[in-house]
């Protein structure tokens, strides 16, 4: 089996690459890129005016495989992954049971390649059942083939405690994703604290909250050496320390969803649930941070934060609603309309931030990079494609977006994952 | 006048009401008023309609002169509670919704926790939806009621001052009475501790103290607002003795007011700690006259939302 991509331009940051050429793809393994290539009985898939891409890394997603399959399962949000151009996840632990131990990692990796229609990589707890009173067996874990350890969802509020996780981690080259808002602050909120929810009557969950929970942790990764990967910032203070972080040479990384580049608190006008996410939407003083930090490479990667909920959990009054939804098939097309579009990152460096860094963030060697004897793990995309969004047609279970009903621009139009085509214009075909 | 019509609208809040909306209300009460107060209560412009009374909160006023109004006017009125529907073997709101709708319900009035259900309310289902009282958002009535009582007595809310006083973060009635009251013209001041009233209040157009006295030099109303007493837990005040005495309604602070300034509360009382029981009951207090006009108020809301018209049908 083999597969020619003619004619797009190849974007392959790892490399430096930005040129229109063609790649061939054999017994999974890209074979040759560069110019004029033929081969014999091989699909074809035109891909002028199109950016090939090195497959997208989504490092922060839940597929809520075991125990939560009514939102979400490894073949539906793999599906979803597809569908949506990334060839690779890595699920968060928040499932029941939490993923806290190797045999469970162990089995459910092999559920996921038996189920899974591209890869899946898994993160594990940092302490058993997210507690955050004892460590979970991060060593066994590790060994089992976890790409990180998390708590997220939960803060890790104990700061000794956290320390000793940091301290233990580090021994395995893992990084410590940090869920970072401070609980006491933020546990009886529902939205950004500012004027829109003193205007609506919700109570908030100020920026303080995750800014403490940032310095905290920064502070521990200084004195642990710790490689500390802060979740989904989303307040303009989290992004300065980072950026301070790095400047001072600290292991500290970061990362921002497509979400909170996209979304002012002035969308929660309508308390609508599909817009309720922690950390929550902020307004537009911190969103400009974000992209700020993004143009400046202290936010290292995209993530989509994929969190689907069952529609009629959703389906409820705002404040009696889960947190977040399913953002692994509009994650591509949203940072392509509003960080492409407005010229906050070029295409070179948004494949960056969604497949290169994460693929060294989370130590794969064999992703991020498109380069001849690897695995053909590819996204094609388009860049100007129109189309409006309709969570009916999402493959994941969670039907419920905050984009639902809006015009992105950018989609992504082949996923293939070690050769295979797995969604073409569109349609999962695995 | 004749061009508003509010016929099939829900209320939800004042913020999307506009002034003259506000004013037929006002109007349309004033003619109700005079049925509350005659022999023969019955006015059956609503005969034939049916009221669901959704109310998911407790409530003593609110739903009696909810029920009454629809009464008065000859509509069928049924009143839901939680402990007494499905929401406590699990359904629903959704669904609770679809099933009172689906009874021939012209109108849902519906008082609620959750901030903003009203407005999921007017997605899921047909009827007309009037918000009693939405967590800590609006609460339209008891805006409206407080700005006719003001009328009674003041002939006009233009250029008044109106303090309004407590707990504002957690009041629904003070988020209704600003976007209300600065449609008609009043000058609004939020007073109450620095846990209770934030700053940025100020952005919606009124003035914020700290300082009883400061807010209420030159008052000419004043809202006390109800101190939820379950606060304290939160660390919002350090006791009822240091509200009552820093931030507590008595004659003493009320000095600083104009000799003529009213008292509104929009109840249920803790006497004593953020009212005097002397202002309570004293010639300003327009408390007891509120409750009436809640009566009319919601009589004009329920006639004008279900039947619609410019209220010229009834008798002046």
């Amino acid at each position: 089996m083999s597969l020619l991509i003619k004619g797009g331009t190849i974007v392959n940051p790892a490399k430096g690459q930005h040129e229109v050429a063609d790649i061939l793809v054999e017994n999974g393994l890209i074979k040759a890129i560069g110019q004029h290539l033929a081969a014999d009985g091989a699909d074809v898939y035109d891909a002028t005016g199109l950016i090939v891409a090195p497959g997208l890394i989504d490092m922060h997603t839940h597929l809520r495989e075991p125990g939560q399959e009514s939102k979400e399962d490894f073949h539906s949000g793999t599906q979803a992954a597809a569908a949506g151009g990334f060839t690779r996840v890595a699920t968060m632990a928040n499932t029941t049971p939490v993923v806290d131990n190797a045999a469970l990692v162990r089995g459910l990796k092999k559920q996921a390649e038996l189920t899974g229609v591209v890869k899946v990589e898994f993160i594990g707890a940092i302490s058993k059942g997210l507690e955050g009173k004892e460590l979970s067996e991060m060593g066994d874990m590790a060994q089992a083939g976890i790409v990180a350890f998390s708590d997220d969802g939960h803060y890790v509020q104990n700061a000794a405690f956290m320390r000793r996780a940091m301290e233990y981690a580090s021994m395995f080259n893992k990084m410590v994703i940090d869920h970072a808002e401070e609980t006491s602050l933020c546990k009886e909120g529902h939205m950004h604290e500012g004027l829109v929810s003193y205007e609506l009557g919700v109570i908030g969950r100020p920026a303080v909250a995750e800014d403490m929970a940032v310095d905290r942790d920064i502070l521990l990764a200084e004195m642990t050496g710790a490689h500390l990967h802060v979740a989904h910032v989303s307040t303009k203070h989290a992004v300065e320390e980072v950026r301070r972080a790095k400047a001072k040479g600290l292991p500290v990384t970061c990362e921002v969803t497509a979400q909170h580049l996209s979304f002012t608190d002035e969308c929660l006008r309508e308390y609508n649930p599909a817009f309720k996410m922690a950390p929550p939407i902020r307004s537009e003083d911190h969103r400009q941070a974000l992209l700020e930090g993004l143009k400046d490479g202290t936010i290292d990667a995209i993530i989509t934060d994929h969190a689907p909920h069952a529609f009629e959990e959703k389906d409820v009054e705002f404040c009696c609603a889960p947190n977040g939804f399913s953002g692994l098939e509009t994650s591509l097309g949203a940072v392509l309309t509003n960080v492409y579009k407005p010229g906050v990152l070029t295409i070179d460096q948004i494949v960056e931030r969604m497949s290169t860094n994460p693929a060294r963030l989370l130590g794969l060697t064999d992703a991020g990079v498109l380069e001849v004897g690897k695995p053909a793990d590819i996204t094609v995309f388009s860049t100007d494609e129109s189309w409006i969004v309709d969570r009916n047609k999402f493959y994941t279970k969670g039907k419920t977006s905050p984009f639902d009903g809006l015009t992105l621009t950018g989609k992504a139009k082949l996923t293939v994952v070690d050769g295979e085509i797995v969604m073409k214009e569109g349609v999962v075909t695995a | 006048m004749g061009t508003v019509n509010l016929k099939g609208r829900s209320l939800l809040g004042l913020e999307h009401v506009s002034k003259e909306e506000i004013e037929l209300i006002l109007r349309v009460a004033k003619k109700m008023k005079k049925v509350v107060l005659s022999d023969d209560k019955k006015i059956p412009y609503l005969k034939g309609k049916s009221i669901v009374n959704l109310f998911m909160e407790p409530s003593t006023r609110t739903r009696s002169s909810f029920e009454l109004a629809g009464k008065y006017l000859g509509a069928d009125v049924i009143n839901i509670t939680p402990s007494g529907s499905s929401m406590v073997k699990g359904e629903s709101f959704r669904d609770t919704l679809l099933t009172v709708s689906y009874m021939g319900t012209d109108a849902i009035v519906m008082r609620h926790k959750a901030e903003g259900a009203p407005l999921y309310a007017t997605k899921c289902v047909k009827p007309i939806i009037v918000n009693a009282g939405d967590g800590a958002h609006e609460h339209p009535t008891q805006a409206l009621l407080d700005m006719y009582s003001i009328l009674e007595r003041k002939g006009s809310l233009e250029g008044l001052k109106v303090v309004i006083a407590g707990d504002i973060m957690h009041s629904r009635v003070a988020r209704s009475d600003i976007y209300g009251m600065t449609k008609m013209g009043a000058d609004i001041h939020l007073v109450g501790p620095r846990t209770l009233v934030y700053p940025e209040l100020e952005k919606m157009g009124v003035t914020v103290h700290h300082d009883i006295r400061e807010a209420l030099e030159g008052a000419d109303v004043v809202n006390v607002l109800r101190i939820q007493l379950e606060r304290i837990h939160s660390a919002l005040y350090p006791t009822n003795r240091e509200y009552a005495r820093i931030f507590g309604i008595n004659k003493e602070v009320l000095k600083a007011a104009k000799k003529d300034v009213m008292i509104l509360h929009p109840g249920p009382m803790n006497r004593g700690l953020e009212i005097a029981p002397d202002v309570a009951y004293s010639d300003e207090s327009m408390i007891q006259e509120q409750v009436r006009n809640g009566v009319s108020v919601r009589m004009a809301v329920l006639y004008l939302t279900i039947h619609g018209g410019d209220g010229s049908e009834l008798a002046d």
